[in-house]
């Protein structure tokens, strides 16, 4: 069975999830990284796979993905990370990365590689539902790989139901109309959001990400949704620590 | 075969619209409405007053005698070159700001190479006293000055891309990061035939002014609507796509697209898209762009800011891959030495773009009476420095 789904049937709050850039800061950080979070109790991690124009991301996040492609990452040396380490985890890994990424690598072999890692989630925020539906849908299934779906402010009540029953891992939850980053703060506006998507009853576990950043937001956010995922502020943190006091900055969160 | 986007968005297997769920209203309201709004009556009647009266239209198909002597051939310019603001781009953006007023909008946003497109925007953000904010490269920004002082005196705000290479592409994901954040009251004002569908049918058929005006001339002037070529240059295609429009199926014109091949198409610094590009997904179209074996889009290169895009417009990716277009290319010297030419023998100074189009004239055999259209896409006064600092004593 899917390990998230599993992580889901018995958690259902206060999920914790946490973004990585592979190949941030240094380019075989990615061990380290993964087994200092799964260590410090975050649920599940994402795996971003660093891209040259990542649309959806906001600064901090191009900025970790240029370091490490000029780290020399790729994604060979990613699923070989991966693969290198996936009998010594048990925390569930999900991949983030551009759909231009999947397709010059081959759809298939993205998709049989994420398999031999034992990965089973992606998120691929430039693959529309449409395009998913018709021409990823059989094949993800063929390799027991489930599709992430983002919703925001602004979708409607009729689509989040359509992505509701699409989505068989989660749903990403937008928590504001923007590009990732720590915005610092939950607002009214997005309490009212979190409100009505939570009073739709939706079967699928709902993670907020974008604007999630610290013990406060998370808590707050975790009020009205499954969990959540921190990412621009744990590249930051990064940025300025290093990898050797990861377990700080989840236990600054969880505590 | 139709060479005209389908009711999906593609163009065969390129187009749609590649985008994340945040940009999904955005888009869906602009498909929703774009063809009702160019339907109509009032978009109609003002979208050609201001193209008569305010950008200069029709402009001139200029029969170009001594150049026609030097090819062998009957060339024709149409001298998109002497519309207000110095190219073709304007057609596009008094449209659209026209769209954007229909669908309400305060707020506009664009993004710029050269920085023709940020001013053909700017102008007409000054002309509807709309907000106007244009993304463009930091290296852009150092590069092209005069364009930026122009955008800030029509009332832009310049925001540099500090992202990536800082070029184009990055100007592009800005201007696409600032229409998330901003999802309701602003308005992407895309500057050629690429993006996510609509934009590249919508930019096409705004700039289809061109080959309309072709035909009615040629029409005139020769006696028949239907030349036997048409050249254009393609950076993401604008230019081509409105001088290619009313030909796309008329299958007896033979369409030239050609492309900036820099220092040489395998030198390593290139813009020659069809040639070097794979099929991929940029900026929300499927289409052909540069990339590497990971699908990492690579920075071309050209000596004409507006034709540096690493993709082309889904339209001309598809019919790259169908022959309908026969895509050629031209180095920087050669783009020069045409713009040197055209301006001695014609006393035009093109823009560097267009140059390219121009540059193919002395790789290609013609007959006397074969009827051959350039788009003159620009004017060279954006380029003077370039000129002048290339140009060798003689």
């Amino acid at each position: 069975m899917n390990k998230l789904i599993s992580l889901f049937n018995t958690k259902q709050q206060n999920l914790c999830s946490v973004f990585f850039t592979a190949g941030f800061p240094k380019l075989n950080d990615t061990e380290i990284i993964i087994k200092s979070l799964e260590s410090s109790g975050v649920d599940f991690i994402e795996v971003g796979l660093p891209y040259s124009d990542p649309l959806a991301d906001g600064p901090t996040i191009q900025n970790s993905s240029s370091l490490a492609l000029a780290n020399g990452i790729n994604l060979d040396i990613i699923f070989n990370q991966l693969d290198a380490i996936k009998d010594s985890i048990k925390v569930p890994l999900v991949l983030m990365g551009y759909l231009n990424q999947v397709l010059k690598y081959g759809e298939t072999k993205f998709c049989q590689k994420c398999k031999d890692c034992g990965i089973e989630t992606v998120i691929i925020p430039d693959l529309p539902m449409i395009e998913y539906e018709s021409l990823y849908k059989d094949l993800f299934a063929g390799y027991n790989i489930s599709n992430v779906f983002l919703i925001t402010p602004q979708t409607s009540d009729e689509r989040i139901r359509k992505i509701d029953e699409m989505s068989n891992a989660f749903i990403y939850v937008v928590a504001s109309s923007s590009i990732t980053g720590a915005k610092g703060g939950i607002s009214e506006k997005q309490i009212a959001y979190f409100e009505r998507i939570k009073n739709m009853n939706l079967k699928s576990t709902l993670i907020a990400g974008f604007g999630i950043s610290d013990k406060s937001t998370f808590n707050t956010a975790c009020n009205y949704v499954n969990g959540t995922i921190i990412g621009s502020a744990f590249i930051n943190y990064l940025s300025d620590n290093g990898t050797n006091t990861i377990t700080k900055f989840v236990g600054d969160i969880l505590d | 075969m139709s060479y005209f986007v389908d009711k999906d968005g593609y163009y065969g297997k390129f187009g749609g619209a590649f985008i994340p769920e945040l940009l999904y209203p955005n888009v869906k309201e602009l498909e929703g409405n774009y063809l009702k709004i160019l339907a109509s009556e009032s978009f109609k009647k003002e979208f050609k007053d201001l193209l008569d009266n305010y950008v200069g239209r029709p402009t001139p198909l200029y029969l170009a005698k001594r150049l026609s002597e030097k090819y062998g051939a009957t060339i024709y310019l149409k001298r998109e070159d002497l519309c207000h603001t110095g190219a073709h781009k304007v057609n596009n953006t008094i449209g659209q700001i026209l769209v954007a007023k229909h669908l309400g909008k305060k707020r506009i946003i664009a993004e710029t190479g050269a920085g023709q497109h940020g001013v053909a925007t700017a102008t007409v953000c000054a002309l509807m006293d709309l907000e106007c904010i244009v993304f463009m490269g930091e290296v852009d920004i150092k590069r092209q000055a005069p364009n930026v002082a122009r955008m800030k005196m029509l009332g832009a705000k310049v925001v540099p891309a500090t992202s990536g290479s800082k070029t184009l592409k990055d100007a592009t994901n800005e201007a696409i990061r600032d229409w998330i954040g901003n999802p309701e009251d602003t308005y992407y004002l895309i500057g050629s035939v690429v993006g996510p569908h609509p934009y590249p049918d919508m930019v096409a058929r705004l700039q289809s002014i061109i080959s309309k005006e072709i035909k009615e001339q040629l029409l005139v002037q020769t006696g028949n609507e239907n030349p036997d070529m048409i050249i254009a240059c393609v950076g993401g295609g604008s230019n081509a796509a409105g001088a290619f429009y009313h030909y796309l199926d008329e299958e007896s014109v033979d369409l030239i697209a050609v492309e900036a091949a820099g220092l040489g198409v395998y030198s390593g610094k290139s813009a020659a898209t069809s040639q070097l590009g794979e099929v991929g997904v940029l900026h929300g179209s499927k289409t052909i762009l540069m990339q590497d074996e990971y699908g990492q889009v690579i920075e071309p290169y050209s000596i004409s800011a507006g034709l540096d895009y690493p993709g082309i417009g889904p339209l001309h990716a598809y019919l790259h891959e169908s022959d309908r277009a026969k895509f050629m290319n031209a180095t920087d010297q050669e783009a020069l030495d045409a713009a040197y030419e055209l301006t001695k023998i014609e006393g035009i100074i093109p823009a560097l773009e267009s140059a390219h189009a121009l540059a193919v004239l002395p790789k290609m055999k013609f007959e006397k009476n074969q009827v051959v259209v350039i788009n003159l896409s620009g004017r060279g006064d954006k380029d003077l420095e370039t000129y002048i600092t290339n140009l060798k004593d003689e």
